[in-house]
């Protein structure tokens, strides 16, 4: 029997006054996958994580967490999941001891299991030296690494992350990333990660959810998006000196339909060109003096498909 | 009722309010000024007056009941202290438990949202309902420590100070008993309401501070009213006032269940 839905959303719509921020959004997430969700500012990633989390309730459809109606069983839901808002939840004028004890109490950790949980989670994320200090006297990197640490302090099955990797510096982001695998791989926990890096997204996410303007345009495993965009991708490596010169003959090549041509370094990338169209591309490539090192298939990004998905779009 | 989960909040928010200067000055000088220093500046000065009563304090102690005229001392100087501190100043007192409540309430409410952590509040698995205890304990109850402790002491102050020519305790009389244990937690907890009322509407601190402090306004029209002579504030209308504040109290926590609701406050979270 397929397990149910750690978070499933059937048409769900949420207004603010006169506008539409989640616009009929339907989606399952499985226990134990780790899905990103992508858009621009506004596209609705906060608003489906407080629908999600009960926060906000949806004007339309239908929201299950954990099985569970989120705003009706509200405090049962909360219990369960754990929520890093944009906003950090942390009490700057309190040290990272008393933030995390007061989470752990509102949360409802075993009072006998808590001081030793606080103790593990500062070691962890390296900040049982500076446990004692205010949180004010914290750099942006360190607050998220304790905003971090609050949100697994109950052990979530649920783990709804917004920007976790936002003001950290690449170690930091990098343990980060080790913690949302371990936590999915290891110990099965569900997580959602909204995030504007798609780098991250693609190595991090069983699957990806891109939402623009409050609806879903498109979802899947990473490599099945970008599997879409491959087809007749090729990468032609040219001399640094005729870079400007093969950009226009991509452009204006004659029968080639290069979509998206881009230039990184002395590399040229374009789409949707056919196999068969290549020789006669190389052809003129040469014609027009470009000295030609190479011409490859490419597997596009998952950065790639998001702009092409974005492209033509209106912001 | 998660007991646990409410007591977190309350400490969580006390020590916050005990390391914010903004917020503790007004709570330590409004007590010094209006349950120590005024009432030993009255019974020091006031008493020390020549031996004729001036013609206003004549007026006022006109219009106080006999069995009251008849139980204050001799010396001129000292009825007018007797009466300063017994009659005319403690209505005015009262505005001490409104502010420390409504300081305290807009910190603990606006000032979730304006530094930010509302949203992480509203995202812990306490109901609606708890958060509203939590949030009313948060006030009430340094409120009501700071009222009873400066009670106390303007009692001392006011009976050390007059001793020497009354030989008699001024305070506690009935009116004082009944202005510190009824009317006081009643004014405060309504001035409570409308702070959590304001707060949940008003984004900013000092915004919510300047639109509550409106509640300050029947406490200084009954300590009018008590000067001027136009009402005389005895126990039995601390008695009947107390009720009515008890009454808008109730109200005011009613409404505050409809307006402090996770939906009404998430949806006015930034997007």
């Amino acid at each position: 029997m397929t397990p149910a839905p750690a978070l499933r959303l059937d048409a769900v719509v949420r207004d603010f006054g006169g506008v539409r921020a989640l616009d009929g959004v339907t989606l399952d997430i499985a226990p134990g996958e780790v899905v990103g969700l992508l858009g621009h500012n506004g596209a609705g990633k906060t608003t489906l994580v407080r629908v999600a989390a009960g926060l906000l309730a949806a004007s339309a459809g239908t929201v299950r967490t954990l099985g569970r109606d989120p705003v009706r069983d509200g405090v049962a839901v909360r219990a369960l999941i754990g929520v890093l808002p944009t906003c950090s939840p942390l009490d700057l004028r309190l040290s990272a001891l008393a933030n995390l004890r007061f989470a752990g109490e509102v949360f409802g950790v075993d009072p006998d299991v808590l001081p030793r949980r606080v103790v593990r989670l500062l070691e962890e994320f390296d900040l049982a030296d500076r446990a004692h200090e205010r949180v004010e006297a914290f750099s942006a990197g360190m607050r998220q690494r304790l905003a971090l640490a609050r949100v697994l302090l109950h052990e979530p099955e649920l783990l709804l992350l917004d920007e976790p990797s936002s003001a950290l510096d690449p170690l930091a982001v990098r343990m980060v990333r080790e913690l949302i695998g371990r936590l999915s791989r290891v110990q099965g926990r569900t997580v959602v990660l909204c995030t504007h890096d798609l780098a991250e997204a693609q190595q991090l996410c069983d699957r990806v959810i891109v939402l623009d303007r409050g609806r879903v345009v498109a979802a899947g495993a990473p490599a099945e998006l970008t599997a879409g965009l491959a087809a007749g991708a090729v990468e032609v490596e040219v001399d640094p000196a005729d870079v400007d010169a093969a950009a226009a003959v991509l452009e204006r090549a004659d029968g080639v339909r290069v979509e998206g041509a881009r230039v990184e370094g002395a590399r040229l990338r374009g789409s949707g060109i056919p196999r068969a169209a290549l020789p006669r591309l190389v052809e003129e490539l040469v014609a027009a003096g470009v000295r030609v090192y190479g011409v490859h298939p490419y597997e596009p990004s998952l950065e790639e498909v998001y702009v092409a998905l974005y492209q033509g779009r209106p912001r | 009722m998660n007991r646990r989960g409410i007591r977190a909040v309350v400490r969580r928010d006390l020590a916050i309010v005990a390391r914010s200067r903004a917020v503790m000055l007004p709570l330590i000088i409004l007590p010094v000024l209006f349950l120590v220093l005024l009432p030993a500046a009255i019974a020091a000065v006031v008493s020390r007056l020549p031996a004729t009563v001036p013609d206003e304090a004549e007026g006022v102690m006109a219009r106080l009941p006999a069995d009251v005229l008849a139980a204050l001392p001799e010396q001129p100087g000292a009825r007018i202290a007797v009466v300063a501190v017994t009659f005319l100043l403690p209505p005015l007192t009262m505005i001490v438990p409104l502010m420390v409540a409504q300081v305290i309430a807009t910190d603990a409410i606006a000032g979730e949202r304006e530094r930010g952590t509302l949203e992480g509040l509203l995202l812990t698995p306490l109901s609606d309902r708890e958060l509203l205890v939590a949030k009313l304990l948060t006030a009430l109850i340094p409120a009501l420590a700071v009222e009873l402790a400066g009670a106390l002491l303007y009692t001392v102050v006011v009976d050390v100070l007059l001793w020497p020519y009354t030989h008699a305790l001024v305070l506690p009389t009935a009116g004082w008993l009944a202005l510190v244990l009824w009317l006081g937690p009643a004014v405060a907890a309504a001035g409570l309401g409308i702070a959590v009322l304001v707060s949940a509407r008003v984004g900013t601190v000092q915004g919510a501070s300047q639109i509550s402090g409106v509640a300050v306004l029947p406490v200084v029209f009954l300590a009018l009213g008590q000067v001027t002579g136009l009402l005389f504030v005895g126990a039995g209308l601390i008695l009947v006032v107390g009720v009515v504040f008890w009454g808008l109290a109730a109200l005011f926590a009613y409404l505050s269940t409809r307006m402090l609701r996770r939906e009404r406050l998430g949806a006015r979270l930034a997007r």
